[in-house]
């Protein structure tokens, strides 16, 4: 009885998994196609991988996913880290209403938060264009006179960074704040005690205590980021696209086999990339194991 | 020295005032606006046209969030029952598909549904076809799936499953086994410890699935757009007509919006004042 059940949840989960992975299969087996159609199979060729190599515009695409997606997570996570240990060391009401403020770019539409910085950037960049427009100063340096003009600003790679910082910060929030919870504040008192400076208690004591904190949060902000379309499509202008907003104007006419090919590649790398990582966690946890012993 | 570790808040507060407040701001000033910014409740006085987009719009994103509940639930159940190898495993497994752009795997579905796609291809080859023919007289030669309301719900299941199988999962994993001992030790079966032990204390973990599924799937554009065949307007495609397409109007955009973020707020709302979930929401 307890076997079938066992069996039964097997199963259901496989289903799941099958339903979860059918079309990503799909992707990778129709990269290898010959022909150019996602349904009917033409034989197999590298052609694609060959295009693709050669198509400026979708490996600029990739390039700027990547870029926003990696600069986005890294600058997320130092200042969430930090926003972090600051807010949970501020009195019970400041914080509950700080934190209530970080939720709302997550629980907010996508659409919404693309729609209103959208609205934001094109007010302030109005105001500063027009600007830029009428001033210009001029500097008069050891005879040589210099003109300096503002330049004008206008939607692209800058404003698109912004929106990915302002969406991977809370994400970054949310998973170092139970472990600052949950660390013992002695410690941060015992390293003063002990002589150590103020900054070298956050680097020496906090730091390693939330560190698996800060790793799924950055982890969570990459995924977030690599995986976003809709405030990248509103936030990007006509100048920054990425790999998403490629898919998309394509998705009018039809899209090339060429993006299956790219998404299988980048797919290999995650997958290999989370394999060597859950080897090593296992080494460690098994080691862990051994050592209780 | 508290005080001064909390100064480390204060370059992101002023980030959030600037990225987070002030966009919201923005959005009420062109709601309530002209396009020359002279104050007006117009943009929401002709809101009662678009009252079919908003009702089908919820409606879809309902059924795919109560879709993904009944899937996603008893996964992150029997997902917790297994050992730590395994659930570590099955935890990638569920995040890996995020890696690969949503709008790519939901354009791999539409090879899947179309009309001589791979889906009908298969029934074909089965004979289904040829079989529902000769019992009804018929004469089908495909199942008419993409260009339709429930290609878009599939859509949004699929893109969103995962939102829905981690919050609950975590929560369910991090239950006190001695609670559930405690109750099977006072007489209830198996069933009662579910229902009296482990639903209720996987209530907060539900609530944050269904937020981000439910939010994600009523507005969303691309999937209706491509699954959709564009057919079906939803209030994303509405939402998006009004910023980047060809109704260009931001100020009946953000009208529209901001009506959606009210009835969204007030639903989750009545939510969580249902499932007393006064335990913060719990993400990933």
């Amino acid at each position: 009885m307890r076997k079938q059940r066992r069996v039964g949840s097997r199963l259901f989960m496989a289903l799941v998994f099958l339903f979860l992975y059918a079309p990503i299969l799909l992707m990778i087996i129709f990269s290898f196609n010959a022909g150019n159609s996602n349904v009917v199979w033409q034989g197999f060729s590298l052609h694609w991988y060959e295009e693709l190599f050669q198509d400026r515009s979708i490996m600029q695409s990739v390039y700027t996913t990547l870029l926003v997606s990696i600069l986005a997570t890294v600058i997320a996570t130092v200042a969430g880290t930090f926003a972090a240990v600051g807010f949970y060391s501020m009195r019970r009401r400041t914080r509950g209403a700080l934190l209530a403020v970080n939720n709302i770019p997550m629980t907010n539409a996508d659409i919404v938060t693309g729609v209103s910085l959208c609205l934001l950037f094109v007010a302030v960049f109005g105001f500063w264009n027009e600007f830029a427009a009428n001033y210009q100063v001029t500097l008069n340096l050891f005879g040589s006179v210099y003109r300096i003009t503002f330049p004008e600003l206008s939607l692209g790679f800058g404003t698109m960074l912004i929106a990915h910082i302002t969406f991977n910060i809370p994400y970054v929030i949310l998973s170092v704040g139970p472990k600052l919870r949950q660390m013992d504040r002695h410690l941060v008192d015992a390293a003063r005690d002990l002589g150590c400076t103020w900054m070298g208690a956050f680097f020496k004591v906090i730091l390693p205590e939330i560190k698996p904190g800060i790793i799924s949060g950055a982890l969570i902000a990459f995924t977030m980021s690599v995986d976003d379309f809709v405030i990248s499509y509103f936030t990007g202008g006509s100048s920054a696209s990425t790999l998403a907003r490629e898919i998309y104007s394509m998705a009018r006419r039809r899209i090339s086999p060429e993006i299956n090919a790219v998404s299988t590649l980048l797919f290999v790398v995650v997958l290999a990339l989370l394999v060597v990582n859950n080897i090593r966690e296992a080494r460690i946890a098994k080691a862990e194991a051994r050592r209780q012993y | 020295m508290k005080s001064k570790r909390s100064l480390l808040a204060l370059p992101y507060v002023v980030w959030m005032a600037l990225f987070v407040i002030a966009p919201i701001i923005v959005v009420v000033i062109y709601a309530f606006t002209t396009a020359a910014f002279d104050p007006t409740m117009a943009n929401f006085a002709g809101m009662g046209t678009y009252v079919s987009i908003f009702i089908r719009s919820f409606q879809l994103a309902i059924i795919a969030t109560l879709i993904c509940l009944l899937i996603g639930y008893p996964l992150a159940y029997v997902m917790a029952k297994e050992g730590p190898g395994f659930q570590r495993v099955a935890t990638v497994l569920i995040m890996l598909p995020m890696w690969v752009n949503f709008l790519l795997r939901t354009y791999s579905w539409m090879a899947i549904l179309e009309n001589n796609g791979l889906l009908n291809q298969l029934f074909d080859a089965i004979g289904l076809f040829d079989l529902i023919n000769s019992i009804f007289g018929t004469d089908i030669e495909y199942f008419r799936m993409i260009r339709t309301q429930g290609a878009v719900v599939l859509g949004m299941v699929y893109n969103y499953l995962p939102f829905m199988i981690l919050p609950i999962y975590s929560v369910i994993v991090k239950l006190d086994r001695s609670l559930l001992e405690a109750a099977q030790d006072l007489g209830a079966n198996s069933a009662g410890v579910f229902r009296k032990v482990i639903f209720p204390l996987s209530l907060p973990g539900i609530l944050s699935g269904v937020t981000m599924v439910f939010v994600p799937s009523v507005s969303t554009f691309a999937i209706s757009r491509l699954l959709g065949g564009g057919t079906h307007m939803m209030l994303g495609d509405l939402i998006e007509l009004q910023f980047l397409g060809g109704a260009y109007n931001p100020h009946l955009g953000s009208a529209i919006a901001l009506v959606m973020m009210i009835i969204v707020i007030i639903c989750m709302w009545v939510m969580n004042r249902f499932g007393e979930g006064e335990e913060q929401a719990v993400v990933l």
